[in-house]
């Protein structure tokens, strides 16, 4: 009998360039790669190197020029803009750098956003937002304004919201880039129950190694082109 | 929760949301302002009868038609009730203090004219007094005129004083119907012109005549021109509408004009709004890169800036078409004489409304447009 759990995201030969005027630059070139359900996975390498446009394919934010990507059973290389919009809004839960959250909407409100896609209603929905909030340790902050909020808890905040859809994948881009150490280290320590406890699978680009310590498996991308470097680096994450 | 959403959007820059309400408050009470004008322009065009023709002299209207051709007029087949009206233009006062006053055959005008709604003791008071007249609540008002009042006209067509008595206050039936003129008898007119403008007499300014059936109009109006025909004075029979459409038209291009100005109010603050919007949605690019990564299509995202653009529109639309009512009210009491019928009509209050909406979706289409397409990942890495 075969233990090792089922391939996740299957990344095969995907590459990306962008234009700058007339001139093509190469970001990402033939890059393969799976990763498997449950897994937390930290993408590194230097500014540029393209782990962020990676992560932005494997996210459906943006599209490659050449490969495939599948997510369970999906190839969102070959969906539509609607229907690819439709499945981020299912299976993705986002944490950016910056938090990304409204302004204008609370807490609460911000977290509720994703699930007004949804068919759920609102007692639903509510019951949905505080089980979420709860889990960041955020319950008692739900009425509070992101400017109300310190930069971890709105980090926090952002997370809950990526989860309350229940979605497949977890991404996220440099998720204590604009953290002082401490609300970094909460966050982090939050990121890995999430992977542990709940078994969620956790793509995450950063710069920082003790982020990357966190993280099951790290990969490194240098001028788009990735490499395992690392691994061997962080043993005592496996 | 997309309504409080809305809502906290439209109004997040508190002094620029307050600033483009004003603007489109401003523009809509302009445009309501100088719709109701135009419609007061067409006042007596909406209230006349569509079964009620007016006699005037060929050449001009100026030029007054012989009494005598009232009988033949009448003996005309179709014609089922005449009567006549002779322009007075008689000064109250002061030439300031303008309205239309008109001497007039009192029974069969009442008879002809049932949008005058007198009481019956007035009426027969009216009847009775050859020296009476009657005038418009309106007018009334105006110079705290009270039933038995002596009015004293000076003529200015017909030289000298004209006294008479306050006989009755009209009411319109309609709300076309002008209430700011005076009606007195012919009789009185005609005695006095028949002592001192013997050669002015016995003539009235124009014939009405009523017929059965609207449809028999243009037959009727021919067979009285007919009568008349190679006479030294011949007539033009036309029907009321087209009368008072005449009048109209003479000042045809103040009205083009002034819609014109009306739609360049709505062009200008279409722009301030587009812009405002344009600006708005600039700042929040992330934000609704944002949404897109949550899975919002372009058909959330349309309606959340068009329900935007929608929210500041409307906020100011209700608050020009509040504002319209006092400034008619005081715009009234500038021109009340030259425009009698100065109210607003539910046509106007729904072109305010659409004008409105229209503000809205067009203010709101570019953005809408740059939202769509923008690349999230170019809007998220934008900086406002």
């Amino acid at each position: 009998m075969n233990s090792e759990p089922p391939i996740i995201v299957d990344i095969r030969h995907i590459s990306k360039s962008y234009l700058r005027g007339s001139q093509v630059i190469p970001v990402l070139e033939d890059i393969s790669l799976a990763i498997v359900t449950g897994e937390f996975l930290a993408l590194m390498g230097p500014s540029g190197s393209g782990k962020s446009t990676l992560l932005n394919l494997i996210a459906g934010l943006d599209r490659a020029d050449a490969g495939t990507i599948t997510v369970g059973e999906t190839d969102i290389s070959a969906l539509s803009e609607t229907a690819l919009a439709a499945w981020r809004a299912a299976h993705v839960g986002f944490i950016f750098q910056f938090y990304n959250l409204i302004p204008v909407l609370t807490a609460f409100e911000n977290v509720e956003l994703p699930l007004v896609l949804t068919d759920l209603t609102r007692r639903q929905r509510r019951e949905h937002v505080q089980m979420v909030l709860g889990l960041v340790n955020l319950g008692d902050r739900a009425d509070h304004y992101p400017r109300q909020l310190s930069g971890g808890q709105q980090q926090r905040v952002a997370i809950a919201r990526a989860l309350v859809t229940d979605p497949t994948l977890l991404v996220a881009d440099e998720p204590t880039g604009d953290l002082d150490r401490v609300s970094a280290e909460d966050v982090l320590v939050l990121m890995e129950r999430l992977c542990s406890d709940l078994g969620k699978t956790i793509i995450m680009v950063t710069h920082d190694p003790r982020a990357a310590r966190r993280a099951r498996r790290v990969k490194h991308l240098d001028k788009g082109v990735l490499t395992n470097a690392l691994e061997a680096a962080v043993p005592e994450c496996l | 929760m997309l309504w409080k959403l809305l809502y906290r959007n439209a109004f997040r820059h508190k002094l620029r949301a307050l600033l483009t309400v004003c603007g489109v408050a401003v523009a809509v009470l302009a445009f309501g302002l100088l719709s109701t004008l135009v419609d007061a322009w067409y006042a007596g065009v909406s209230a006349a009868a569509a079964n009620r023709l007016v006699i005037r002299h060929a050449i001009s209207l100026t030029f007054s038609l012989p009494i005598a051709y009232m009988e033949k007029i009448r003996a005309v087949d179709g014609v089922k009730a005449i009567s006549h009206m002779t322009w007075f233009g008689g000064v109250y006062i002061d030439r300031k203090n303008f309205f239309a006053n008109f001497a007039v055959d009192p029974r069969s005008f009442l008879d002809l004219y049932p949008e005058f709604i007198l009481p019956e003791d007035q009426r027969s008071g009216f009847l009775k007094d050859r020296r009476g007249c009657i005038v418009g609540r309106g007018l009334a008002r105006r110079f705290g005129w009270k039933v038995g009042d002596t009015v004293p006209l000076q003529g200015t067509i017909y030289s000298g004083d004209w006294p008479m008595t306050l006989r009755g206050i009209y009411q319109g039936r309609d709300k076309s119907t002008d209430e700011n003129q005076l009606f007195f008898h012919w009789d009185y007119l005609n005695e006095r012109l028949k002592e001192s403008y013997p050669r002015r007499a016995n003539r009235a300014g124009i014939f009405v005549i009523e017929v059965a059936h609207a449809d028999d109009a243009p037959a009727v109006a021919g067979a009285v021109d007919a009568v008349f025909k190679n006479s030294l004075a011949e007539t033009r029979t036309e029907t009321e509408r087209a009368f008072q459409l005449g009048f109209v038209t003479m000042s045809e291009a103040i009205l083009m004009a002034i819609r014109l100005v009306s739609l360049i109010i709505i062009c200008i603050i279409m722009a301030v709004v587009a812009n405002t919007m344009i600006m708005s949605v600039r700042e929040r690019m992330h934000e609704f890169a944002v949404f897109k990564t949550l899975g919002y299509g372009a058909f959330h995202l349309a309606g959340l800036i068009l329900g935007e653009s929608l929210v500041i529109c409307a906020a100011g639309g209700a608050l020009g078409i509040a504002a319209t009512f006092p400034a008619l009210r005081i715009l009234a009491g500038y021109v009340g004489n030259i425009f009698p019928v100065l109210d607003i009509t539910s046509t106007t209050l729904w072109l305010d409304v659409l004008a409105a909406v229209v503000v809205a979706l067009v203010a709101a289409a570019f953005p809408i447009r740059k939202v769509i397409t923008v690349r999230i990942v170019d809007a998220l890495g934008r900086v406002a």
